[in-house]
């Protein structure tokens, strides 16, 4: 069969089951967008190219497969920089095809020309510049198989304009053998030696804690890691990138550890003697200071890529390999040391796991500190209205397994601290970028991917102010997400710093709460507006709000701009020295 | 790509110039790397992001045209050895690496370097008897200035380039390190 370079890349998005591609056309990319008129594809208009990048990120967050995104050359290309990092940083396995000038204009400076493949060399898993037709199935099979498998990752394919107006005779690569990627091997299968010295380590430990991350969400390993903990008895800390990975109802859950986790995580980490280390990179956000964290544990660290053992901390037992086979694996090896279905079940005294130390000290220390340390707020009565009550009151008054998408910001820490994931896959952010402006494309993402789900976004309004446009989108093609600005006028976490580090010399934080006006933007771009100023006002307006599913909503809260993130490790800090709340004589004004 | 590091203070020691090629800071990687557009880039953009020093970076194709190998000379206090293996092995050209510790490896590396020594000048007599020593060649003569070509471990080159020196060095040029693993004495096993 011929058929065009465009129409062989369409075919073959279709031969990887795409239903959804991000995009927004232009000059190199418009042979490409002809053939779409004629695929069973849904395309979604964006209004911005990293719009498009970020939803097809937050569509990967939540249905676990590859979100597609297309862009035109240049300024196209550039504009979905942003995204390619972002997925970078969090691992989102997304593919970008960006149009390219022709290749007989490669290198003259033409207009919309970009090297983007050079560009985005160092924030994408591996990109491909295609400069035969030919070529097209086969590179199109291989950035999906480089994004999806090993670390996910994001992936670039760049296709000048003559290579998708040529002829190619179609054909589609039947397994990866057919792919030229000699150098590519990813390794899901951990070593059983090592496997075996971290079930006898586990066996060891007094003081032991699982360290949850995005790895577990990644390698659809929630079970496992639950099967792990209980059978265990021992307690878990999920990271940011893992919210939702274990139940934060749990017993055994401990919630979010870092810069602004609470007490108990925190602590629990740099009293451990024994740190279990699941699909998480010790980053700089969770350690603290590096050289004082957790002095005491033991590290059993078992992630996908090699290079991030010891990267950081160096581990006593290592572990390359998938997070669900390898704790499939674990819990095979605890069974055969003598470990019962249960950390109740009996075990037999001469197994090595009858000769288990108690951990029971370990855990009631662990609930003393959580009775005695949590998270805490003040709503007042008649008073200004505070974010976190904002958060809770929206957890309470939605469906358990409602997608939650933050920014980056006050909010976000926020959101992550105060709601409660009890299912994994329901919680979107942009962790290690830090890109604001994520939730609203993001979220726009999650509900294509999930269009069964109540969609939340928790955003700022410096964030809401960078990406808002992407509501138009939502609107257009009846994407109903909600959105919940928690508008404080400021960029707060900014903010918070100048407070507390710079002498409360506020340099360039302050936004208004009234420009732009919220309701009227919101209107204006399809949406239902609402404005919530007091507690009481709160609850009525969600569920406004839930009640429509026709179009998107977005609330305006207007929120104690003077309320700050607790608690809160400064930053090059010891995790030791954790501040809990604002001190006696310090409310913040 | 990482500029290599400082020389010590002082200005040049003998034997110093890799800064200090023998010592237990330098040692070498070679990656066997898909024949692609772009490799060497990658390759080099991956040490610069990392901040992994190179003292010496040499790329050629292999006996298989699909493959180059790259051979480069790391700076292991940049940052741990294990990293920078790690790291390259992630890149998707790279098919596989080799790492070489010096004792372990049999290195080489060619000097072209110009002095301003013609074939009649007084001190003529002592350079060909300097390079006939070191087993170099001369490659080119102009009136006033030779070229000179040698090829042999770091450190040799390195004797030769001081020796050279009060002779006027007008152009230099080294190719950086080259290197396979050591044979061992004992026969390989028979060829299947």
């Amino acid at each position: 069969m011929r058929l065009t370079g465009a129409q062989a890349l369409i075919k073959s998005l279709e031969m990887q089951h795409v239903e959804v591609i991000f995009g927004l056309p232009g000059g190199a990319i418009l042979p490409v967008y002809d053939p779409i008129l004629d695929s069973s594809i849904r395309h979604v208009l964006v209004r911005h190219e990293q719009g498009a990048g970020h939803m097809a990120e937050g569509y990967a967050h939540v249905t676990g497969r590859p979100g597609v995104a297309m862009v035109t050359s240049g300024p196209g290309a550039t504009n979905i920089v942003t995204p390619l990092a972002d997925a970078m940083m969090d691992s989102i396995p997304i593919v970008v095809i960006t149009g390219q000038v022709p290749t007989t204009a490669i290198g003259t400076d033409a207009f919309q020309e970009c090297p983007i493949t050079g560009v985005t060399m160092d924030i994408t898993k591996h990109n491909w510049l295609v400069t035969d037709a030919q070529d097209l199935p086969r590179v199109v099979a291989e950035a999906f198989h480089v994004a999806t498998t090993g670390r996910p990752g994001p992936v670039l394919v760049d296709v000048p304009k003559d290579v998708s107006n040529a002829m190619m005779d179609w054909y589609w690569p039947s397994s990866i053998d057919d792919l030229d990627l000699p150098g590519y091997k990813p390794q899901t299968e951990g070593d059983p030696v090592a496997i075996r010295r971290a079930a006898e380590l586990i066996l060891g430990a007094e003081r032991p804690v699982i360290y949850a991350g995005g790895g577990i969400l990644k390698a659809r390993a929630a079970e496992a890691l639950r099967e792990l903990a209980e059978r265990t008895g021992i307690p878990v800390v999920t990271t940011l990138m893992a919210r939702g990975a274990f139940p934060d109802r749990h017993p055994l859950c401990l919630g979010m550890p870092g810069m602004h986790g609470n007490y108990t995580a925190v602590t629990a980490m740099q009293r451990a003697d024994l740190l279990i280390a699941l699909g998480s990179r010790f980053d700089d956000r969770v350690t603290g200071k590096i050289s004082a964290f957790a002095p005491d544990a033991k590290i059993i660290h078992v992630d996908i890529d090699a290079a991030e053992l010891g990267k950081v901390r160096r581990p006593d037992v290592a572990v390359a390999g998938d997070c669900r086979v390898v704790i499939e694996e674990m819990l095979r090896a605890l069974e055969s040391l003598g470990l019962g279905p249960d950390s109740g079940s009996s075990v037999s005294r001469d197994s090595m796991a009858g000769g288990r130390p108690d951990i029971a000290p370990w855990i009631g220390q662990v609930r003393a500190w959580q009775k005695e340390f949590p998270l805490a707020y003040d709503q007042e009565d008649g008073g200004a209205l505070k974010p976190q009550f904002v958060v809770e009151t929206l957890r309470d008054a939605t469906p358990d397994d409602t997608i939650v998408v933050a920014g980056v910001g006050q909010h976000q820490m926020w959101a992550s601290q105060y709601w409660k994931f009890d299912n994994p896959y329901t919680w979107v952010n942009s962790g290690g970028a830090g890109t604001m402006g994520f939730a609203v494309p993001a979220a726009v993402g999650a509900k294509v991917g999930r269009p069964d789900k109540m969609v939340w976004a928790i955003d700022g309004d410096g964030c809401f102010q960078m990406t808002a446009q992407e509501l138009v989108t939502a609107s257009a093609e009846r994407i109903p997400i909600k959105v919940a600005i928690l508008n404080n006028a400021y960029l707060g976490m900014v903010r918070q710093w100048q407070e507390l580090f710079y002498e409360e010399r506020y340099s360039e934080v302050y936004l208004s709460p009234d420009l732009p006006d919220y309701v009227k933007w919101a209107e204006a771009m399809g949406c239902v507006g609402l404005k919530v100023e007091s507690a009481e006002e709160v609850a009525p307006a969600i569920e406004k709000a839930n009640g429509i599913d026709d179009r998107p909503v977005v609330i305006d809260f207007r929120t104690d701009a003077f309320e700050k993130v607790y608690p809160m490790v400064p930053a090059g800090s010891s995790n030791d020295d954790i501040i809990v709340g604002p001190s006696a004589g310090e409310g913040g004004r | 790509m990482t500029p290599p590091a400082p020389p010590p203070a002082g200005g040049h020691v003998p034997g110093s110039h890799m800064a200090g090629l023998g010592a237990p800071r330098h040692h070498i990687v070679t990656a066997m790397v898909e024949n692609k557009a772009g490799v060497l880039a990658r390759v080099a953009s991956l040490f610069s992001r990392r901040g992994f020093n190179i003292f010496s970076l040499a790329v050629a194709p292999t006996d298989d045209d699909r493959f180059s190998r790259i051979t480069i000379v790391v700076d292991v206090e940049s940052a741990p050895l294990e990293q920078i293996m790690k790291q390259l092995d992630k890149l998707v050209n790279v098919v596989s690496i080799t790492e070489l510790a010096p004792e372990e490896a049999v290195e080489r590396e060619m000097l072209l370097v110009t002095v301003g020594v013609g074939p009649g000048a007084a001190e003529h007599g002592d350079l060909v008897a300097l390079v006939g020593e070191f087993q170099g060649t001369i490659v080119d003569e102009g009136g006033d200035r030779v070229t000179v070509m040698l090829a042999g471990t770091p450190s040799r080159v390195d004797d030769f380039e001081d020796l050279l020196r009060p002779f006027g060095i007008t152009e230099l040029q080294r190719t950086g390190l080259v290197a396979l693993p050591k044979l061992s004495p004992v026969p390989a096993a028979t060829p299947t």
